[in-house]
């Protein structure tokens, strides 16, 4: 992983050329737009290639570590709503520390008790269920009823939006801790299943809580790390800058807000791969391959693999996190009805498997030029089809449906990717060596 | 008669609806089951193959409807049933000589099949958003009720009514039919006991000169006329949608996995387990409580356990929970 060979160069410059091209057919504001969702997919592909490169566990429930990391980003950024707080907030986190010391308790009785466990696990249970909710449930009212239509939740801690990316990383931490300590150590297919549920669950968690992040309402206009193109557009300083070099102001402001974003998510980028190459390189990362490439001789020496995986299962979920936070900061808003599985996991999957499963290299390629092909699918399927429907006469049948039709040609080309590439290439673009 | 009251609305309300819910969940995990036994990996496609072969009955029965065929009270739709069955069987079995034969050969990690379904799941997709689109679409025709709430008052007397949808009653009768007919043939014929051999010891059904390629092509075969038939009874129930069948993956792996993978006894009994488990713990139980206590005891809430919105968390609960007491499920499927 020292060297670097001239083919992996080649790879990059093309992806390169891919969004300098954008820049110069589309425009730079489409090109930086792409780039800006390219950064924060490759972040993604890292901590899956964290989970599956490194240890081959699979995981199919990004979507669901990528939701909780938005919801961070909201709960540490936005103002806390005084009213909802003093009308119900106490009692909603009652309720919750109330459900959690059910749960807690009817662990520790399965764990102790010998005699009726299973009955007095039940019993907690169902007691601890009908006080959790008789003690939570008004201050959900309570809080839903404060002015619904602009909160209508308790809103955050109204810090600045950059600590909420650390906290959406640990958010995500946290529920892989939860999947891990439940489907770890079972066949790899359970595994992957057990994710794909607690995702669901999570999505359907923040599309119904709405005193935690306003549900489906969405929560918008969340804080920017960055200025604001108004406020450039109004600054002296910026305005002479521009008509200095000749530019139109408008479109330079946008463009300057995109690259502050992408110079930030650059860095973060940046330190991810410098950690995750030296995590690699260490005696650790030797340890996670040996356990990956053959678990029974790995635990033979000693290596306790169910941890091992618990903790990298952990650290790439965190990483999911943090690349959700970023995406919703990047956004200005959440939008949990947005999140669905088959753009927010299988999408980063097909990332993976194209890039390199096992080089982190591999997976940042991927996630640049998959996002790519994602976006620009579309457009060139509808030429595609333009092109395929030319001959027929307009307003006939099918000549309609194709066009149309040219809309999902997405799903399918994504799919024929990570097909072809598992096929005739399974080791990826960039191999692991 | 309040007990029979009580007892009315939770039939309607309750039993007949998860009931027939939880067979088409059964019908679903019985094809995940087969591909896990016989195969050997969870197969993520198989919600987009219900979706393929139900569309590969929807645009039939609307020809036949157009063409004014139809069978009456009930609906067109059975009648385009084995076309259905057997678009979705070339489907598979093309899938499988295009991508599962050779990792077969190569003796591949279950992992590799599964990222492979994930692909095939893509691409299944695209084809069927590509073919009828994105949206809802509606195919069932006939009789809509075999008794209708009022029927059952003035038939009874009694306060609450009982409805029976027409596709209620066939996703229970054909059901019934076709998993009669899998065990059957399963347990008596030759085949089907050397497909049972097979998923139990590969070595030894080889040894014994069973035909490995033979049996995963008719596992395939029963597996396309499992979804589309779930599919469609699904579809005729409640409605056709692309993306409500991708959805439609998550209860049925979790039934199959309940019951136990690669156990069809454990499929079945996963898919009322779960089906049941939905609705009842999303369904409020005012009603029926009302009319089953006394009345000072009569509930002033809802008594809804959760909003019905949970509905799909409700099984992956159970799921995870199973996971975590009985990790191969309640038949025993294989081992892990």
């Amino acid at each position: 992983m020292s060297t670097i060979r001239p083919r992996d160069l080649a790879l990059f410059a093309f992806v390169a050329v891919l969004f300098v091209g954008t820049g110069l057919v589309q425009s730079w504001n489409v090109s930086l737009t792409v780039l800006n969702m390219g950064l924060i997919s490759a972040i993604m592909a890292l901590g899956v290639n964290m989970q599956w490169g490194y240890a081959g566990l699979f995981n199919v429930g990004v979507m669901g570590f990528v939701a909780l990391g938005g919801l961070g980003a909201v709960l540490v950024s936005m103002p806390p709503v005084g009213e909802a707080w003093a009308a119900g907030g106490l009692r909603v986190v009652g309720g919750l520390l109330m459900g959690a010391a059910t749960v807690v308790a009817a662990i520790m009785a399965w764990r102790h008790l010998r005699r009726f466990r299973t009955l007095a696990v039940l019993a907690i249970l169902v007691v601890g269920f009908i006080l959790f909710r008789a003690v939570f449930d008004p201050g959900v009212a309570a809080v839903e009823a404060v002015s619904p239509a602009t909160t209508g939740y308790l809103g955050g801690l109204g810090l600045p939006i950059i600590l909420g990316w650390p906290v959406g990383g640990l958010l995500a931490a946290g529920a892989a801790w939860i999947v891990g300590k439940t489907a770890l150590g079972l066949r790899s297919d359970y595994l992957a299943i057990a994710t794909l549920g607690i995702a669901e669950i999570v999505i359907q968690i923040m599309w119904n809580e709405d005193w935690l992040a306003r549900g489906v309402k969405n929560v918008i206009g969340l804080p920017r790390p960055v200025p604001y193109e108004i406020d450039l557009q109004s600054s002296r300083a910026f305005n002479e800058f521009v008509t200095e070099w000749g530019w139109d102001p408008v479109t330079a402001s946008t463009i300057a807000v995109k690259l502050a974003y992408a110079g930030l998510f650059a860095v973060v980028l940046a330190v991810l791969i410098w950690l995750a190459q030296a995590a690699l390189a260490s005696p650790w990362g030797r340890m996670m391959r040996a356990i990956r490439d053959n678990e029974v001789a790995a635990e033979a020496m000693g290596k306790d693999v169910t941890r091992r995986h618990l903790q990298v299962f952990i650290l790439g979920s965190a990483v999911c996190g943090l690349a959700g936070a970023m995406m919703t900061t990047l956004d200005g808003q959440l939008t949990p009805s947005s999140y669905q599985p088959l753009r927010f996991t299988f999408l980063v999957w097909v990332m993976v498997i194209v890039g390199g499963s096992g080089n982190n290299w591999g997976a940042v390629l991927g996630g640049f030029l998959i996002w790519w092909l994602w976006v620009q699918v579309e457009p060139l399927g509808a030429l595609l089809m333009q092109a395929v429907t030319a001959g027929m006469a307009d307003g006939s049948w099918l000549k309609g449906h194709l066009l149309d039709a040219a809309a999902h040609m997405r799903l399918l080309t994504m799919g024929l990717i990570l097909l072809l590439v598992l096929r005739f290439s399974p080791r990826g673009l960039i191999p692991e060596r | 008669m309040e007990p029979l009251n009580a007892l009315v609305t939770l039939a309607n309300f309750v039993l007949i609806p998860a009931t027939a819910y939880g067979a088409q969940l059964a019908l679903g995990a019985l094809g995940v089951t087969l591909i896990y036994g016989i195969l050997r990996f969870s197969n993520f496609a198989h919600g987009d193959t219900m979706a393929f072969g139900t569309m590969g009955v929807i645009l039939p029965t609307w020809a036949m409807q157009s063409a004014g065929i139809g069978l009456g009270p009930l609906p067109t739709a059975l009648l385009a049933l084995p076309i259905g069955i057997a678009v979705a069987a070339a489907l598979v079995l093309g899938t499988d000589r295009l991508v599962y034969r050779f990792y077969r050969r190569k003796r591949a990690a279950p992992v590799i099949f599964v990222i492979a379904s994930l692909g095939v799941m893509f691409v299944y997709n695209g084809l069927t958003r590509f073919v009828i689109g994105p949206d809802d679409q509606q195919f069932a025709d006939g009789e809509r009720f075999l008794m209708t709430a009022r029927d059952f008052r003035t038939l009874t007397g009694l306060d609450e009514g009982l409805a029976l949808k027409t596709t209620q009653v066939i996703t229970i009768v054909v059901a019934v039919i076709v998993v009669i007919a899998l065990f059957w043939f399963l347990n008596r014929t030759r085949t089907g006991k050397s497909m049972r051999a097979y998923s139990d010891n590969e070595d030894l059904a080889l040894l014994s000169g069973i035909n490995p390629e033979r049996v995963v092509v008719i596992t395939w075969l029963i597996v396309a006329g499992l979804a589309t038939v779930a599919g469609t009874l699904y579809g005729l129930d409640k409605t056709f949608k692309p993306f409500t069948y991708f959805q439609l993956l998550l209860p049925i792996f979790a039934a199959a996995i309940v019951g136990g993978l690669g156990s069809p006894l454990g499929a079945i009994a996963g898919g009322f387990v779960i089906a049941f488990a939905e609705i009842t713990i999303t369904y409020p139980l005012k009603k029926v409580l009302g009319y089953a206590l006394p009345e000072a005891l009569e509930p002033d809430g809802l008594v809804q356990l959760l909003s019905t919105d949970y509905k799909f968390a409700v099984s992956f609960v159970i799921l995870l929970i199973v996971l975590l007491i009985k990790p191969t499920g309640l038949f025993a499927g294989k081992s892990v």
